[in-house]
């Protein structure tokens, strides 16, 4: 499915060890921002913020350390697909148990 | 009956191709540690059938049982462990890897022109990993069985029984790895191993509802391998995820549970729908009817069915919304399945029709699997479902479409491509007349078993009020003359691989790589890489090929 | 979908085929080289969604029970170290960079440094492991492992416990003291299955040191090195969601 060229550029495009130190260095930056979040009383927005940092954190790994960015639309595809029906799964999942005692939570 | 579309070659000239993939290599190693995916179809073909037969006997004692309205062939507990593994058994070792690990092993390959399957060794685990599983499934019965019905559901499972519910579920978790390792490897090879030419939309539809029921085994059924941890833990240490008790939710276990086991349900039937296209294409000699139509709806099925499954939880205790939104959603999910019943009728429209045997299960499928999948608009409505789920209703509409969609689907296949397999043709007389015994069987069967249900005989019990036992005695009546239709073609198989015509490349004058090439083919498949020009069902290509080859078979 | 196929350029080609074209490790059934690679690579990318299927069903059950029974989620993740955590948070992070740079190192043909590297990425997955053997410890002795004499006293009498006195926990009624069992069956459940990982990482990097000390990567054939490479970032990405869901519930002084 993949188009010639663009394999060959997935395959090719090496990247560079500073990108990665980039990544590695913004990796423990969100790390130590995320535990310090936890020791800030902000209500709702603590889970809020503790999921939003941990997401980025993968979202850099997955991009750049596993050289998604630089990837065939393929790939893309296919970890949008696993995000999907995981996101699928724990949705519809919590939809019942919102709905159990609505308004009673 | 007399029109027929199969042109054998001369039988007093014609040989078995001396080199396939048969012969090319002896004794017992080659076939244990092979990587052809045509010997592993094989291999799984054998273990299948064995494990079918198994999960058909328990169904006859099920049957058997059912007789006489009290329990007296078996005790009760019994009667729990037999209809247990006989939903285990079918399920997990016949249902799920049916097609696919057969017909779709041998096939795909062949049908998009490549030599092999992307990862063969994984193929060959696969394999392993489902003997493996059906193995403990066996030990498993022989130490006592297991009672809590296929579903496994919490907290029966993991606080009120003693069978074996560990081992039956470490046989489920493996058998699991093992479809899991299947659909990865049909993907991969649909994605990257086209031959030059086989674009998307010239496959055939076959390849395409693999691909649909790949991706759906893939990302369903871990989620049932972890619903299977949880129930391990909670059994030998007590974790508490399920455990009311200790604050857990039984109805975990069913989301969990049901999340896989729904989509599994089109794991299942999503092969035998791609070997419908395929056989009602051939015997009305017409291409499928709105083959992108048909192509996207596979997908659709295998993406809407992600979105309902908790239509098997109405009752269970789950929130009324959520009733409300699985219930619409579940309408939706009816209709992509609908749209290639009418476009396989349109197949049919004007088209040159032939009643060889795969057509005869082809048009059983059409019938039964209509049949087995509007009553299911009927489970899908949560009004109604209340008060059909948990009787014979539930089991008529299941096993419409498992068996009589499904298994009918399966043998239509192994019928269409056995001359493809072995280089033989089957006997088509005898194997006209099991089909029309498996296809009255089958009605005296389980059409019965929706009356029961609106009656009210519950399901999974042993004894029933005795105002419905004449019902009960025409289903096992018919549950007799079933036997006798699935016995028949394991009689006469076996006996073709020896007797049979000899059939040569392209007996049914179909369209498709896989006859382009010899009978049974090459270790690798084909001469030379096919080069393919022409679109999928393209059967003025194929008279044209005709025209130009000079018939040689040996 | 685009219209294009299977790598090959054609059938017919000339029947000499130069060494380069089919070395060793091409398969038969493969065209060519990038034709095995890529489809090696998707290979491992569906893989890895079955892994996050498989824990998908864990999230979704930590996620209903930490809406259920916040206040013994809270309590219970105090039970949890955040030096420990944030360590192995920060070992995990930096054997992912290690194992990045690995990947360069045979993409580029650096033997030694590939060698290096995977050593490192091993060293700080063993580091990870023992760290949790530690923690583990720690939870066994408290008995606070579900199933094998559970104990409430630390969320009972929090000034009993030295954790719970820290973080400045209050008593929890009864039943909500108990339902911390069910943070500790995720708790274990989540990072036993998340260790399990890393044990089946940390044996693979074994062979692949010994594989990687004979050159076998550093030829031009990376496909191993970087779909353990996928693999083992995965495993780090489980890491980073289980460590603020496990132990950053909520750090702040009152509940």
């Amino acid at each position: 499915m993949t188009d010639q060229k663009e394999m060959h550029e997935s395959q090719h495009h090496i990247v560079s060890p500073v990108t990665y130190a980039i990544v590695f260095g913004a990796l423990l930056v969100f790390t130590a921002l995320t535990v310090g979040a936890s020791y800030v009383e902000m209500g709702i927005f603590n889970p809020i913020a503790a999921i939003l940092i941990a997401c980025i954190k993968a979202m850099i790994v997955v991009l750049f350390f596993m050289h998604v960015k630089y990837s065939s639309k393929l790939t893309k595809l296919t970890v949008f697909c696993g995000l999907f029906t995981f996101l699928a799964l724990i949705g519809m999942t919590l939809a019942d148990y919102i709905s159990r005692a609505w308004g009673q939570w | 009956m007399s029109a027929t579309i199969v042109s054998l070659p001369d039988q007093s000239t014609a040989r078995i191709p001396k080199v396939n993939f048969i012969t090319k290599e002896n004794g017992l190693l080659s076939w244990l540690l092979t990587g052809d995916h045509k010997r592993i179809a094989i291999l799984y073909l054998v273990s299948l059938t064995f494990f079918f037969f198994i999960g058909g006997a328990l169904a006859g004692l099920i049957r058997l049982e059912l007789l006489t309205p009290q329990t007296d062939l078996m005790a009760t507990d019994t009667y729990n462990k037999v209809f247990t593994m006989h939903g285990v058994i079918m399920v997990f070792f016949f249902l799920v890897p049916s097609v696919p690990a057969t017909l779709g092993n041998f096939l795909i390959p062949l049908m998009i022109g490549a030599k092999d399957l992307a990862l063969p060794k994984i193929n060959l685990l696969s394999w392993y990993l489902y003997v493996a599983g059906g193995l403990l499934a066996i030990y498993t019965m022989a130490t006592g069985g297991v009672d809590t019905g296929w579903t496994f559901t919490t907290p029966l499972s993991t606080h009120y029984v003693n069978t074996n519910v560990l081992t039956t579920g470490l046989a489920v978790f493996i058998a699991g790895f093992s479809s899991i390792f299947t659909g990865l490897n049909f993907i991969v090879t649909i994605h990257k191993m086209r031959c030059p030419g086989m674009t998307w939309f010239r496959m055939p539809l076959f390849v395409w509802a693999h691909y649909a029921a790949s991706i759906l085994m893939v990302l369903g059924t871990p989620v049932v391998a972890i619903a299977i941890v949880l129930v391990a833990l909670e059994r030998t240490i007590g974790i508490g995820v399920f455990d009311p008790t200790k604050g857990g939710d039984p109805l975990l276990f069913q989301h969990l549970f049901w999340f896989y086991s729904h989509p599994a349900v089109y794991i299942m039937i999503l092969p035998g729908m791609g070997v419908i296209s395929e056989t009602i294409s051939t015997f009305s000699r017409k291409r499928v009817f709105g083959y992108t139509a048909v192509a996207f709806s596979s997908v659709a099925i295998a993406v809407f069915g992600f979105f309902v499954w908790a239509h098997h939880m109405f009752i269970m205790g789950i929130s009324n919304y959520a009733v409300l939104v699985f219930s619409l959603l579940t309408m939706l999910v009816a209709v992509p399945s609908a749209i290639k019943i009418f476009n396989w009728t349109f197949t049919l429209y004007k088209g040159s029709i032939t009643f060889e045997t795969p057509m005869l299960y082809t048009f059983g499928f059409m019938g039964l699997f209509t049949i087995g999948g509007l009553t299911g608009v009927f489970l899908g409505t949560s009004g109604t479902d209340i008060h059909l789920t948990e009787t014979y209703f539930i089991v008529a509409h299941f096993h419409f479409v498992m068996v009589g969609g499904m298994l009918m689907a399966f043998l239509a296949g192994i019928h269409f491509w056995w001359p493809k397999m072995t280089g033989r043709m089957y006997p088509e007389k005898i194997s006209q007349l099991a089909a029309v015994v498996t296809f009255i069987g089958f009605n005296f069967t389980f059409f019965p078993q929706f009356i029961l249900g609106t009656l009210g005989m519950p399901r999974r019990y042993a004894s029933y009020p005795p105002e419905f036992q004449v019902l009960n005695v025409f289903s096992t009546a018919g549950a007799t003359i079933l036997g006798v239709g699935y016995l028949l073609p394991i009689l006469y198989l076996t006996w073709s691989l020896k007797y049979g015509e000899i059939a040569g490349n392209n007996p049914w004058q179909a369209t498709g790589l896989e006859w382009q090439t010899q009978s049974p083919p090459l270790t690798e498949n084909f001469p030379a890489t096919p080069i393919m020009d022409h679109e999928a069902y393209d059967y003025e290509w194929l008279e044209n090929q005709k025209e130009k080859e000079v018939a040689s078979v040996g | 979908m685009s219209d294009s196929t299977a790598i090959a350029h054609s059938a017919h080609d000339a029947p000499e085929h130069g060494h380069e074209e089919h070395p060793a490790y091409l398969r038969h059934h493969f065209e060519n080289v990038e034709q095995q690679a890529d489809a090696a690579g998707f290979a491992m990318w569906l893989f890895l969604l079955t892994e996050v299927m498989f824990f998908g069903g864990l999230f979704t059950a930590y996620l209903i029970y930490r809406n259920w029974y916040y206040p013994a989620f809270v309590a219970a993740s105090h039970q949890l170290d955040i030096f420990w955590g944030s360590l192995n948070t920060l070992l995990l992070i930096s054997s992912s960079f290690t194992m990045a740079m690995g990947v360069w190192c045979a993409e580029t043909r650096k033997k030694s440094g590939l060698v290096l590297c995977l050593v490192l990425t091993f060293i700080l997955g063993i580091g990870f492991l023992g760290i949790k053997t530690i923690e583990y410890k720690e939870k066994i002795e408290k008995h606070h492992v579900p199933g094998f004499h559970y104990s409430l006293n630390s969320f009972l009498n929090p000034d009993s416990d030295e954790a719970a006195k820290k973080a400045g926990d209050q008593p929890l009624p009864l039943d909500m003291a108990r339902h911390t069992e069910v943070y500790f069956s995720l708790y274990f459940a989540m990072t036993g299955m998340h260790a399990l990982h890393m044990i089946i990482g940390i044996a693979i990097l074994g062979f692949m040191i010994y594989r990687a000390q004979a050159g076998a990567y550093t030829a031009g054939h990376v496909t191993f090195v970087e779909n353990f490479g996928l693999y083992w970032h995965f495993v780090d990405i489980v890491w980073i969601f289980l460590f603020p869901l496990l132990y950053l519930i909520s750090r702040h002084a009152n509940t």
